[in-house]
């Protein structure tokens, strides 16, 4: 087992004039190339954790360790910051060219990276997302999917070996959705690259190795997709739903059919209640 | 008679220049008192451009909009007062609170409508009430408030001119699953008690199978369905073509179906979908 690429040790972060804590003692690692997903109601802080993995907020105690380097010292800023990348909610605001290339070269650009290196990372980045045809598109013009590609190869153009996401489906249709989801997939498999997903969209969670779900500025539970939506009570009074396919099974399950609560994908909780119907007859 | 009748309606955009676009073609509805309706088609689909016919904010192309049985551009006195009837929320419309106060924010549009203080004052508590913004937050800056707080604050703005027509663009778009819920209620609620008339844009299939009576669905500036939830969600297969998706308790019914467990194609809720298996677990087939 390979060291964590992030450690985040006993980290409590208070807003300015807030009177709670939005993070409270929290300890977790993140496993290197790992996928996990992040749920929570809304200021259960979720999102104060991702931006304290790239030191976009710096915890009021505790520290988070990115490849051993604290996100505290400011001389490893930038080293931090092209580790781990930030894909945020409104892809609108994320883009700043009005070329689809200059956006994804924008950030290579600000570290100094040669003109013939960067060309190599954007051409790269914009094929790894599907949008290298779009390059020399105009950025407005795009879908909400496409638009939220386009903010993934920024990203990806610094090369980091851990991309943090919050919410970046939220505003995007069915179909990009999917785009975005399927990218990030890709990342994952093909770049082998960490990433950590925050979402309201419980159906997002199920292919993460790892779920945890916070609550009040704290770590509620912690463990793989199945195990957590099991919980179906706990995660109700956490103000959470689960997914649909463990909605229903967890119902018929009440009127006493012997189901697993765990079959998650709309086929798997086929099979499950069609071997039972079959089984009775 | 409906309440909006809209009468072959299209709406071009840039008309002339190379930019021009169709977004509405030749669109023909009639909706009624009391309906719940749920809007689904894809971005670009043309519904956003739809529903802002509907209280006037889009002029058509060609074709009209009817309120009450009168053309809603027929004077400028009827295209100012449909503004007050059918209520528009538009998508993610906590970034257009402006005043200083929650309070002075939802009475901006009983104000405009010339009521009296007390008038005003009364609309708002009750717009307050639906939109589940409690009494203490009212001389609060919108500034404070949550994303939620303010989403509904939002909307206890549009409720608080009493629509006849109540048209919210994505309501629970970004909310948590507690924030989604709540909002839907309030909505219900708002309905039954007033007796009015809501019109839904969303892409949760979820959300619209559990409220909507009855769904338009669009596709490139044209209905491409209009039914019931149960009519139009039958059609799983076109809906994908579209672009769209479908409940997930319609994805499980239709994967049940195809395992040959004997289920009709209409499912679309889960409480349903529960209630047939249990029946069909017992011995006794519901249909």
């Amino acid at each position: 087992m390979s060291e964590p690429i992030i450690k985040i040790e006993q980290v409590s972060y208070t807003y300015r004039e807030a009177k709670r804590p939005a993070l409270q003692d929290v300890s977790l690692d993140i496993a290197r190339g790992s996928f996990t997903a992040l749920l929570g109601h809304n200021g259960s802080g979720k999102s104060t954790l991702a931006k304290c993995l790239n030191a976009i907020l710096l915890p009021s105690s505790g520290r988070v360790l990115v490849e051993g380097m604290d996100t505290a010292d400011e001389r490893a800023l930038l080293d931090i910051r092209r580790t781990v990348g930030m894909v945020f909610q409104n892809p609108d605001n994320q883009i700043v060219a009005s070329v689809v290339e200059d956006d994804v070269a924008f950030a290579p650009e600000n570290l100094g990276v040669p003109p013939a290196e960067i060309r190599r990372r954007v051409d790269e980045a914009l094929r790894s997302v599907g949008m290298y045809d779009f390059r020399l598109h105009a950025p407005h013009l795009l879908s909400g999917g496409q638009k939220q590609r386009i903010a993934i190869a920024g990203v990806l153009a610094m090369q980091p070996q851990c991309i943090v996401l919050d919410e970046p489906t939220a505003m995007l249709d069915p179909i990009g959705r999917r785009e975005v989801l399927a990218t990030i997939e890709t990342l994952r498999r093909e770049k082998g690259i960490t990433v950590v997903l925050i979402t309201h969209h419980m159906e997002e969670c199920i292919d993460a190795d790892r779920l945890i779900v916070m609550s009040g500025g704290r770590v509620a539970m912690d463990g793989t997709p199945r195990e957590v939506f099991s919980r179906v009570e706990e995660l109700r009074a956490e103000g959470l739903t689960v997914p649909e396919t463990t909605e229903l099974l967890y119902g018929l399950r009440q009127s006493g059919f012997p189901l697993p609560l765990d079959a998650l994908h709309v086929d798997e909780c086929a099979d499950a209640i069609a071997a039972i119907l079959k089984k009775d007859r | 008679m409906p309440i909006l009748k809209v009468e072959d309606l299209t709406h071009v955009y840039s008309q002339g220049t190379p930019f021009e676009k169709v977004a509405i073609d030749h669109i023909s509805t009639e909706i009624h008192a009391g309906e719940v309706l749920g809007i689904i088609g894809h971005t670009g689909s043309g519904k956003s451009t739809f529903i802002q016919h509907l209280n006037g904010l889009l002029k058509p192309t060609s074709g009209k909009v009817l309120f009450d049985g009168a053309d809603i551009h027929a004077t400028r006195e009827a295209t100012r007062d449909v503004r007050f009837q059918v209520g528009l929320v538009f998508q993610y419309p906590e970034y257009q609170l402006f005043e200083e106060t929650v309070f002075k924010d939802i009475a901006f549009g009983p104000r405009n409508m010339g009521l009296s203080e007390s008038e005003i004052g009364e609309r708002v508590r009750e717009a307050a009430y639906f939109a589940d913004v409690p009494e203490a937050l009212l001389e609060s800056s919108p500034l404070e408030l949550s994303g939620g707080q303010k989403r509904r604050v939002a909307i206890a703005g549009v409720i608080a001119m009493l629509p006849k027509v109540l048209i919210l663009d994505e309501p629970t778009a970004g909310l948590d699953p507690a924030g989604r819920e709540s909002i839907l209620q309030r909505i219900l609620d708002y309905r039954r008690e007033t007796e009015g008339t809501v019109l839904l844009i969303s892409h949760s299939m979820d959300d619209i199978a559990r409220v909507a009576t009855r769904l338009l669905v669009f596709d490139r500036g044209r209905i491409a369905m209009d039914g019931t939830p149960a009519q139009v969600f039958e059609r799983a297969e076109q809906l994908k073509d579209m672009g769209l998706t479908v409940p997930a308790a319609t994805e499980i019914a239709l994967a049940l179906r195809r395992r040959g467990i004997d289920i009709p194609e209409s499912i679309y809720t889960i409480n349903y979908l529960r209630k047939l298996l249990v029946s069909l677990g017992e011995g006794d087939a519901p249909c």
